[in-house]
């Protein structure tokens, strides 16, 4: 009985307006996108600045869409740290190494 | 053990019984289907940075039409069709069997949409001569077509099996044969779907259009 009513609360959250909102600012952060990639900008800074607005917009699906912001904090901690410390380890051991082939001494 | 700490034991939430994390075993049960499919994708886009870092001279063959008006309206479809699924679940949630059907409706019209121009993008590079193996502008970069297939093509896959998911639950729904979890685990799915796409398109699409 204590674990319905909890999941009833969690379901009242989060209204129409909200959601119009969350995709007005994801339809304005994808137009940013689209607009950078036409502009002459160094290549690091922009998969820097490309990445960062796309973590911004999964966070906000995530946090509204999902719902992962009005749920307990516990499911917050299996699904989202798992994921990041997982693409950490794929990027640690990957990187060093497509970059060390770019940096073969020519023969 | 003190009668005490054992009674704080038991009242804990983790000692059986309740939900401690206050969600039903089909939206845990897709949460746990999410974070297995995101590192799937996630290792497919590092592959994808793999070859593209480790290769000279990657191809940067997009511009403004086709590929990118055609994959920034794909965006918008799927980001308008994220909206509309988190409606039919508003809808669904309050009781309000035929909003939340007619939403659901739209969504997966945009799905199919989003499938149709994904289409017809693939079909204008195929006949460029664009395959998995090679493609015209660049023969010492042959995994560009590998790597832009692959992950469009498995994110095209789980928009297909989404459309399909959805109309099941829409007419199940409309049934009253299902209820409204059903169509809020749905909806994760959907928007899981969406979400991949908001990395492939800035790295897949943006990050390889032609240079002014």
């Amino acid at each position: 009985m204590h674990a319905t009513l909890q999941l009833d609360q969690n379901h009242s959250k989060g209204n129409s307006k909200l959601f119009f909102t969350v995709w007005v600012w994801l339809l304005v952060i994808t137009a940013a996108e689209i607009f950078l990639a036409y502009e002459r900008i160094e290549v690091h800074l922009m998969i820097t600045i490309l990445l960062g607005l796309s973590l911004i917009k999964s966070a906000l699906i995530l946090a509204y869409f999902m719902h992962l912001r009005f749920e307990r904090l516990g499911l917050f901690l299996m699904v989202v740290p798992v994921i990041v410390l997982c693409v950490c380890l794929m990027m640690i051991v990957f990187f060093p190494d497509s970059l060390r082939l770019t940096h073969l001494p020519q023969y | 053990m003190s009668e005490a700490e054992l009674e704080g034991i038991l009242e804990s939430p983790w000692s059986g019984g309740v939900s401690p994390l206050a969600v039903n075993s089909k939206t845990l049960g897709m949460w746990l289907l999410i974070i297995s499919d995101s590192l799937t994708f996630s290792a497919l886009l590092i592959s994808y940075a793999y070859v593209r870092l480790s290769t000279p001279n990657w191809p940067r063959p997009f511009d403004i039409w086709p590929e990118i008006a055609k994959s920034s309206v794909m965006t918008f479809v799927l980001l308008s069709s994220s909206l509309t699924m988190v409606l039919a679940a508003t809808a669904a949630r309050s009781g309000n069997v035929q909003k939340a059907v007619n939403f659901l409706l739209a969504t997966i019209t945009f799905g199919v949409a989003f499938v149709l121009i994904h289409a017809t993008e693939w079909i204008t590079l195929i006949h460029e001569g664009v395959t998995p193996w090679k493609n015209p502008w660049n023969k010492s970069a042959p995994l560009f077509g590998g790597a832009f297939f692959g992950l469009t093509g498995l994110h095209m896959v789980h928009v297909t099996i989404g459309v399909v998911y959805l109309a099941v639950i829409c007419w199940g729904f409309n049934k009253r044969k299902w209820t409204a979890e059903h169509v809020e685990v749905s909806g994760l799915y959907w928007h899981f779907v969406d979400l991949v796409w908001m990395f492939i398109f800035p790295l897949l699409y943006l990050l390889n259009v032609t240079p002014k």
